[in-house]
């Protein structure tokens, strides 16, 4: 039940928040990964809490690339390993929903464009959680930031999620995934199928915020399986031009109990809530027609 | 993307820059234990090696003596993920020693 992963653990003594969905991504991939990955980190909660110099938390080689630069850094390392004869050694970029949907994306469109031959982790805490809970555009409708706050006319962000996902499929990418920190077998089968497939590769992978949703830090994982299983973060995969579902909605009842039951949603009302389902309802009906749906 | 370096250019070269940073990776890290308010506790009789405290620690301080899972409380912050996915609740809270 180990799951063939790595015994060693490549991702020790870092100093995120207890319950932290970011850090359970980073030390899955890189344990499935093995040691011989470099692992690139833009500015953001993994690098924050991973390099406190002298501190070196990473176990494998890792580097702290530019805010909008992970992707291109990684062509950059994958370059010159190659440049140095290394043979057999994976390249992979761990960058928040910030820094991948926002500050980082141009330089991962860049490289997909390229087809370089790495694995672009996207994990996606749904705000800039390191600084203080900032608005990215990766924040879902309703939910109250440090830059849109909940108030009496205006309830908490105006704006829907981006569908990160269909824009990188959007390039013909060769892999493409998205996964949960509520649900790691699946997450881990993704990172070694993408292990496994040369050109760019992009996973894009839920990792609640205790601090910044505003749950319990023992709720991370329940909370990341609550997602996929209320339809609100559809897991799947997009390969050779094909979108296919990973797991079907269960429980599509359970979405208000999930949104309110979180510190950052509170404030909304039911009609807030309403809309949110709807939003849902809509995107399943689009998945329904156009992938490829398990037992369908 | 493969590069091409110039023969004959001086001081260039893969072997002409630096290997690394001033310490090879996973030097060195301070525990955080400090952080912990709770301390978990394992039951062993009703444990049943399942692994899943093991692999959902964010900070990877469970380690798996073949099904038996020991947590290292060094670097365990009291985050409470293990006691929630259990299988058979043989992980428990308690007051700090």
């Amino acid at each position: 039940m180990t799951r063939d992963l790595s015994e060693q653990e490549f991702f020790l003594g870092h100093k995120a928040c207890a319950g932290c969905g970011g850090s359970l991504a980073v030390r899955i991939a890189l344990k499935a990964l093995g040691e011989r990955t470099v692992a690139v980190l833009p500015a953001g909660c993994m690098s924050a809490v991973g390099f406190n110099f002298p501190q070196l938390c990473f176990g494998n080689n890792a580097i702290i690339s530019t805010f909008a630069g992970t992707a291109s850094m990684m062509t950059g390392v994958l370059a010159g390993l190659r440049a140095r004869g290394e043979e057999d050694f994976t390249v992979v970029g761990f960058a928040g929903d910030g820094g991948t949907a926002d500050i980082g994306i141009q330089a991962l469109s860049g490289a997909i464009d390229r087809n370089d031959d790495v694995i672009y982790i996207c994990y996606d805490n749904e705000a800039y959680m390191n600084t203080g809970t900032q608005k990215s555009s990766l924040t879902p409708f309703g939910a109250s930031t440090t830059t849109t706050p909940a108030g009496r006319v205006i309830r908490g962000n105006t704006s829907e999620k981006k569908d990160m996902f269909g824009i990188v499929a959007a390039h013909g990418i060769p892999y493409a995934a998205t996964a949960s920190v509520g649900y790691l077998d699946d997450y881990i089968r993704k990172v070694r199928t993408a292990a496994s497939i040369r050109g760019t590769k992009y996973i894009h992978v839920l990792a609640p915020c205790p601090t910044g949703w505003g749950v319990g830090t023992d709720a991370t994982v329940d909370y990341a399986r609550r997602a996929v299983d209320c339809g609100l973060w559809p897991l799947a995969e997009f390969r050779d031009g094909e979108f296919s579902l990973s797991r079907d909605m269960t429980d599509p009842g359970a979405l208000p109990e999930y949104v309110r039951s979180q510190r950052r949603f509170r404030h909304l009302t039911d009609a807030d809530v309403e809309h949110i389902a709807l939003a849902r309802d809509r995107r399943w009906e689009q998945i329904r027609r156009d992938w490829t749906v398990p037992g369908a | 993307m493969n590069p091409t370096i110039r023969d004959g250019f001086p001081g260039w070269g893969p072997t002409g820059f630096p290997e690394s940073t001033a310490y090879g990776a996973g030097f060195l890290t301070t525990d955080n234990a400090g952080w912990r308010e709770r301390d978990p506790a394992i039951d062993l009789g009703r444990c049943i090696g399942c692994s899943r405290c093991y692999l959902y620690c964010p900070d990877g301080a469970v380690r798996m003596e073949g099904r038996r899972p020991e947590i290292d409380l060094r670097f365990c912050k009291g985050c409470g993920i293990c006691v929630r996915i259990c299988p058979k609740d043989a992980i428990a809270m308690e007051a700090r020693q």
